[in-house]
């Protein structure tokens, strides 16, 4: 069922999804504690990227500041968790309400007043780095000395969702796993047929009788749903939590990285993305510091950033899907043209 | 019934930025009538259609439909009353496939229960669009994207549908089919409201015509009054 450009029969789509997955899985066995907190890291990264990439992607709308929603979910979760002990399982619950309604206010607001497009975008960046000032200097969450958890005893308690590096790793792939599941079955339902017809064309769409108004505020309401659970468990991951760090200008781009550069609007692109981009940050900063150039791995991001943005411009998963189908018929990658004429 | 005027237009201006694109417009249609409104590139049609659709407020006048005032309702509470459209450029959604179009197209409340039989009417209408359901619609040639805009419209089970320049861009044998499905939607007993620059074959096919000229109507009546009146023939069709 061909329905975007990375489409192909669905059972083969499904399978190949299963089979990453299933390769993923084994990666949890190994015992490199490192090469695990890093994959947990690009597997969160996925997730994070799934959400971003559903508001863009599939609903066409720009955020620069996912790292509100972001850190909206990790603060309900440390606070709830490091406070009264209550479980970050009832934190992601309360995080994702909380991002939601931040989310479909901010949405309301802007477009209630035609503040729309890269306007819109500048706004989630006001309302990140609002936040941000406001959780720096607000005491009952930690202010700038920002919240600890209890350092984990590796001992797995599922109920109070804490374990060791293994544990999150697992938990960082089913939200992966779940994100892509999800943005599939989203992106075929009527409602993803809606967003896509609204972020190809939204006054068409308001012409056919698209309640655009109430769609945009429903697509960035569940993605910013789906980044304060991501925010939950990222905060769960690192043990801390600091108002720089989890709702910084640093974590918007870092959520936006995985899908721009593995494929917007791609089920696959954020997770493609999320492997090429993450570890070659934490390589790039491993050389930086045995160097002794701090910043490395900043240089290093923007030049793949560049790099992609300058021979992949819809990014690494649509071109795979392109050598597949050249491989299959050698002259389409050379004639480009050739492609849109086929199925 | 074909007496009630199912849409009434009453001194109806748009303006954009202060210059004025309609200008006291007035019309009537009556139901299951296909009326035509012609004029010059720039004229106000394409305004006429926003306005009444609800993708561009008014300045001042009413919009009724069967008596009732709809003026500055939202586009879709227009749509779910039955008033749909087939826009000028034929915009369709490239990355949606041709059937997600159409179900699209088909998604407003008045229309939902019927989707799956509308769906098949329109690729009885359309078989081209049945051959290619799942092709991404931008890979549509113009002729089979206006098939699937008017096939879009057709979806919202519309009491009537507004055409904007449907011949625009179009081969004249294509042209000739987009206005021969024109006049079989009529004869389904929908109401069509058709704006073009052809201003000889929509003639042709209307009941009554409207000619629109800088904002403002400036001549109407029955097509054949038109098609005969001198200053159409030297202005319009080149006599």
């Amino acid at each position: 069922m061909q329905k975007r450009f990375d489409g192909g029969p669905e059972i083969k789509r499904w399978l190949a999804g299963a089979m990453v997955f299933i390769v993923l899985a084994f990666v949890g066995s190994s015992a490199d504690p490192y090469f695990i907190s890093l994959m947990t890291i690009v597997l969160l990264f996925t997730f994070l990227g799934q959400s971003w990439n559903l508001m863009l992607g599939i609903g066409g709308q720009l955020s620069i500041g996912h790292a509100l929603f972001v850190g909206l979910g990790a603060y309900s979760v440390g606070v709830l968790y490091v406070k009264y002990g209550i479980s970050p399982w009832i934190g992601l619950f309360l995080g994702m309400i909380i991002a939601g309604s931040v989310g479909a206010a901010l949405a309301w607001l802007s477009f209630r007043f035609e503040v729309r497009g890269i306007y819109f975008a500048l706004l989630t960046i006001a309302a990140a780095e609002f936040a941000r000032i406001m959780f720096s200097g607000w005491e009952f969450v930690g202010a700038m000395q920002g919240l600890f958890f209890p350092a984990p005893t590796g001992a797995i308690e599922f109920s109070m969702l804490r374990g060791g590096a293994r544990f999150y790793y697992f938990v960082a792939l089913a939200l992966a796993a779940l994100g892509i599941i999800g943005t599939e079955l989203i992106s075929r339902s009527y409602l993803g047929y809606v967003w896509r017809a609204m972020r190809d064309d939204e006054p068409a769409a308001r012409a056919l009788g698209v309640r655009t108004f109430r769609h945009k505020i429903l697509v960035i309401s569940v993605s910013a749903a789906a980044a304060a659970a991501g925010g939950g468990v990222l905060g769960l991951v690192q043990g801390s939590i600091f108002p720089d760090s989890i709702m910084g200008m640093g974590l918007s781009v870092d959520v936006l990285i995985g899908p721009v550069v593995g494929g917007l609007g791609t089920t696959f692109g954020p997770l493609i993305g999320s492997l090429a981009a993450i570890p070659l940050n934490h390589l790039m900063s491993a050389i930086g510091d045995n160097l002794r150039i701090p910043g490395l791995n900043n240089i290093a991001y923007g030049i793949v950033l560049i790099l992609v943005v300058w021979f992949l411009p819809d990014g690494i998963w649509p071109a795979i899907v392109r050598l597949c189908k050249a491989i299959q018929a050698p002259s389409r990658l050379w004639l480009p043209h050739l492609r849109k004429a086929e199925e | 019934m074909l007496d009630a005027a199912l849409l009434s237009i009453d001194g109806l201006s748009v303006a954009y930025d202060g210059s004025s694109a309609l200008n006291g417009v007035s019309l009537q249609i009556r139901k299951g009538e296909l009326i035509c409104v012609v004029g010059a590139n720039g004229a106000g049609k394409t305004s006429l259609i926003r306005s009444i659709s609800g993708i561009v407020r008014s300045s001042s006048g009413t919009v009724k439909m069967n008596g009732v005032n709809i003026t500055g309702l939202p586009p879709w509470e227009i749509c779910e009353r039955g008033i749909a459209q087939v826009a000028e450029g034929r915009q369709s959604f490239g990355s949606l496939s041709v059937e997600e179009n159409l179900l699209l197209g088909g998604s407003l409340k008045r229309a939902k229960a019927y989707q799956f039989e509308t769906l098949e009417f329109v690729y009885q209408l359309f078989e081209r669009l049945r051959e290619r359901r799942r092709q991404l619609a931008g890979t549509l040639s113009g002729g089979e994207q206006q098939m699937l805009a008017i096939g879009r419209a057709i979806m919202s089970k519309p009491e009537m549908v507004m055409f904007d320049e449907p011949s625009i861009g179009l081969s004249p044998a294509l042209t000739d089919v987009m206005f021969g499905v024109v006049k079989s939607l009529h004869e389904q007993g929908i109401t069509v409201l058709l704006v073009e620059q052809n201003v000889a074959k929509s003639l042709a096919l209307s009941n009554r015509g409207y000619v629109l000229e800088n904002g403002s109507i400036v001549l109407h009546g029955s097509s054949q009054e038109l098609l005969n009146n001198s200053e159409i023939q030297r202005a319009y069709l080149g006599m």
